[in-house]
């Protein structure tokens, strides 16, 4: 019987087929989903509602990965849900079976394979390399070598106009108290090998629109991510007549949604000189403020915009000197909550609620640009929903039989390619004839042939 | 080609109390196969970063050939650093999944074609090169990775932990042909790995380091043989080389109701310490007659072939005793392997016993020839 490992166990997982290789289950218990290239067998199950990411992996690196996903959710950081790990699989002759990681699908996201595609507009671009780099320096902050920076290991959601970025894969990840400019610089070294590595990969098949070109996709991340950090943690000096230059650093700083916990400010003996560097910054500046006031739990650039309306109706309300508190709580329950429920339960799979209230924000201001007065945010809602939403894909699940699946050799797995016909299997010399340089009986694994390894030295080598 | 020297190399992290790499010294030959070898957080992959340029030296210096390179950019060092990650792109061929890395540097073409020609002849991948991977066998994407490193032609390569997640069968393979093909393409290499079994049969000399220190460098045999200290001795071998506890009497040292053989100048060396450490490799016992050798009841035997491992415990321990006391393993070739249950007398060739100090850890025999 295998053996499951999981803080939160989900009774269903249990009687899945853990007897047989992931990569032979059978396609009536699979979902299809895009998804990023993969090392390993990765499969999307469903059972019942929930939907679940199966990866069989060597036991040790399962392990690995299972704890430190969970340390990452518990510091914060926007990454998969690790729901549990299977171990002792065998299968029904007993021959041992890999572990399964098993975690949560991330309901709502988008991997990047279908993201640069034809007709993908600069500016998306822009904002998918944004989040990106603010993944990686949030990972950094908090003491994370990824060890596997790349476009496969990350996940992309919607946020309000802009994307939100989680972190899939930890299997190479270290977590330490902080990391030095060393490791920053490697996951950086990786992060351009891979990225660049994607985006060819991306435009042999097709699949970037011809104006990205990889190599600069690859220095603009490098770029924004040395920015990004210069401005996170980097000293700041100026004249002691410039004061108002801390005020700036740390608007500057929230407006990138990071919060500043410690700023460290010294000055020279005389005074005239200040010196500013932020010691320690938090991400989610605004959704950590919006979740305080309405216990909504959203997306950082979502927040803003959520923040944005909530003080705009109090403005209306003219409430500004009444608790924010209540004002919140009367914003969710006349405003949030009923737009939201107002979409028909057939189409609540295509965005999420706060994705959703932004577009009819957005709507409503075109509306009412259009209309020269202002348009209601109900009425608004329901426009949207019959001119725009019914005709959205879902995007909960982005099970998609266009494009993204389109032409794969597998549809279970894009590491594969599309089914392009090349036959026959060309002559290895290694494998079909006897040249390979390794030829010979074959070492046990965890037994050292000291005999052998005797044997082999006193013979005269070309070493030594 | 180039020689790497470390100089107390030293690497402390900001807020670290303690060095993570102390004063590492290290003299690796032109075309050598290095291993560093420890368990985790010993200080491999710093001390690898340090030569790759990633990581700050904060003592020490480090050389490539007879370049300081101490404070030289990454891209200044001639190094290729091979990743734990090889993705293989589906899209691409086989020869650009090799060569992409060659385009990012801004290698011309036609340059780049060749690199990938040379390399995929001597990975006997020749036949693939404008192929899809889809097809290829776990060992083909291994070489296709290892072709990856091939073509960038630096002057050092450095591998940290590119085993690490393959299974069992693809390892030991793929491990043959790394360190051949290191020999063949004469690139000076530094390999970082856990595993010692991998160390051993792949590095020409292997480094060993704990807590940022290191232990011993030599060869394979070397460390085998002739282990500097009770660390080095614990670590390398598999199964492990038995360390026995026993008291130190005129000429030799008890364990249960035999003495173990000891040249007296030996027992000279630990001046104060009454007890030492015995260190046995489990293939240098044969069993004996009468009463000579160490008494064992016999726990657990398991045959190998024509040899027989027997797992015991030193004679004259109840059973509860037994549950919690040491376990000795010897190899023994017998046609007929004592039972389970069994107590038997384990015989030691004196020469073949090391004796390490409990206060230092340092081995105090002499050196032997094998
Ligand atoms: N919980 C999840 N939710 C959504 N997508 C997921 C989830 N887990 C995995 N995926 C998708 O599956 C792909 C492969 O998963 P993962 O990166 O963990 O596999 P891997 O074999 O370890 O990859 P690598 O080759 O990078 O080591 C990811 O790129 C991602 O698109
Ligand atoms: N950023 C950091 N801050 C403080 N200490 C660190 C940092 N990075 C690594 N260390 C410590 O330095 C020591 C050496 O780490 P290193 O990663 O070099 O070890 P390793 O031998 O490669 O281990 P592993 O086998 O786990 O990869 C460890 O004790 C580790 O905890
Ligand atoms: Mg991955
Ligand atoms: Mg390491």
């Amino acid at each position: 019987m295998p053996r499951f490992l999981s803080a939160q166990p989900d009774a269903r997982l249990i009687t899945l087929p853990w007897d047989t290789p992931l990569a032979d289950w059978p396609a009536e218990m699979l979902v299809a989903l895009p998804r990023g290239i993969s090392r390993h067998v990765v499969r999307f199950v469903r059972v019942g509602s929930e939907v679940y990411a199966l990866k069989e992996v060597l036991e040790h690196l399962a392990l690995h990965e299972y704890r430190l996903l969970r340390d990452l959710v518990r510091i914060d950081i926007p990454s998969v849900e690790a729901n549990g790990v299977v171990l002792s699989r065998f299968d029904p002759d007993g021959e041992p079976l890999d572990p399964v990681l098993i975690t949560k699908h991330l309901q709502f996201s988008l991997p990047y394979r279908s993201l640069f595609s034809r007709g993908v507009r600069q500016d998306t671009v822009n904002r998918l390399v944004d989040a990106m780099v603010v993944l990686l320096a949030r990972l950094h902050l908090s003491g994370f070598l990824w060890g596997d920076v790349s476009l496969s290991n990350t996940l992309f959601r919607r946020d309000a106009g802009s994307f939100a970025a989680y972190l899939v894969d930890a299997e190479t990840g270290e977590l330490h108290e902080s990391l030095s400019d060393g490791q920053r610089e490697h996951d950086l070294s990786i992060a351009r090998t891979n990225l660049f590595g994607e985006f060819c990969d991306l435009e042999a098949g097709g699949l970037l629109d011809q104006s990205l070109e990889p190599l600069i996709l690859v220095e603009t991340i490098e770029n924004r991510y040395r920015e990004l950090w210069g401005e996170l943690t980097g000293v700041e000096e100026f004249d002691g007549s410039e004061m108002h230059r801390i005020e700036s650093r740390v608007r500057r700083l929230n407006a990138l949604g990071f919060d500043v916990a410690e700023l460290d400010i010294t000055t020279d003996f005389a005074g005239s000189t200040i010196r500013i560097q932020p010691k320690v910054v938090d991400a989610g500046h605004h959704s950590r403020r919006l979740l305080r006031l309405t216990g909504l739990d959203t997306e950082e650039n979502q927040a803003r915009r959520l923040l944005n309306d909530l003080d705009y109706y109090r403005a209306r309300t003219d409430q500004q000197n009444a608790d924010e508190a209540v004002v919140a709580h009367q914003w969710l329950t006349q405003l949030f909550e009923p737009v939201v429920s107002s979409v028909p339960p057939g189409m609540r799979a295509k965005l999420e609620p706060a994705e959703f209230y932004h577009e009819v924000l957005e709507h409503r201001w075109y509306s009412s640009e259009r209309a020269g007065r202002e348009i209601d945010v109900h009425d608004a809602a329901q426009s949207y929903i019959s001119t725009v939403l019914h005709q959205l894909p879902d995007e909960a699940l982005a099970v998609s039989t266009e494009d993204t699946l389109a032409g794969l050799a597998n549809p279970f797995d894009p590491s594969m390619g599309f089914a392009d016909a090349d036959d026959g299997q060309p002559y290895d010399p290694w494998e079909d004839g006897d040249e390979a340089p390794a030829a010979g009986a074959e070492p046990a694994e965890d037994f050292l042939d000291i005999a052998a390894l005797r044997a082999r030295t006193d013979k005269p080598t070309l070493r030594s | 080609m180039a020689t790497v020297n470390f100089k107390d190399a030293t690497r402390v992290y900001p807020g670290a109390d303690h060095p993570s790499v102390d004063k590492l010294n290290l003299d690796i030959g032109d075309g050598e196969f290095m291993v560093l070898v420890g368990p985790s957080g010993c200080g491999k992959s710093t001390s690898l970063r340090m030569l790759a340029g990633l990581e700050e030296v904060n003592a020490g210096s480090i050389h490539i050939g007879d370049r300081d390179v101490t404070d030289l950019p990454p891209k200044d060092r001639d190094i290729a650093m091979v990743f734990q990650n090889y993705a293989l792109y589906p899209h691409m061929t086989v020869g650009d999944n090799m060569g992409f890395a060659l385009k990012m540097a801004g290698v011309p073409k036609t340059e780049r074609q060749q690199r990938v020609q040379d390399a995929a002849k001597l990975l006997g991948l020749e036949d693939f090169l404008n192929r899809k991977p889809k097809a290829l066998s776990g060992g083909q994407r291994q070489r296709v990775a290892m072709g990856r490193a091939i073509v960038r032609s630096p002057q050092v390569f450095l591998m940290d932990e590119p085993l690490s997640n393959l299974d069992a069968k693809l390892r030991v393979s793929t491990r043959t042909q790394i360190a051949a093909l290191q020999t063949r393409l004469g690139v000076t290499t530094v390999y970082v790995t856990h595993d010692q079994i991998e160390a051993m049969t792949m590095g020409d000399r292997v480094a060993v380091l704990k807590d940022g220190l290191l232990q011993q460098v030599d060869t394979p045999l070397n460390l085998y043989d002739n282990p500097r200290n009770l660390f080095v001795a614990g670590f390398i071998g598999s199964p492990a080389m038995n360390l026995i506890e026993g008291e130190v009497s005129e000429d030799g040292i008890h364990i249960g109701d035999y003495v173990v053989p000891v040249p007296r100048e030996t027992l000279g060396k630990a001046s104060e310490e009454k007890r030492l450490m015995l260190g046995i490799r489990p293939e240098t016992f044969e069993l004996g007659e009468g009463t000579d050798g160490i008494g064992i009841d016999v726990g657990v035997v398991e045959e190998l072939g024509a040899d027989a491992f027997l797992y015991g415990t030193v004679t004259g321990l109840s059973d509860e005793e037994k549950l919690t006391a040491q376990q000795i393993t010897a190899r023994i070739s017998s046609r007929t392997p004592p039972r389970r249950g069994a107590t038997v007398r384990l015989k030691i060739d004196p020469e073949q016993v090391h004796v390490f100090s409990q206060a230092d850890g340092r081995r105090l025999t002499e050196t032997t020839g094998r």
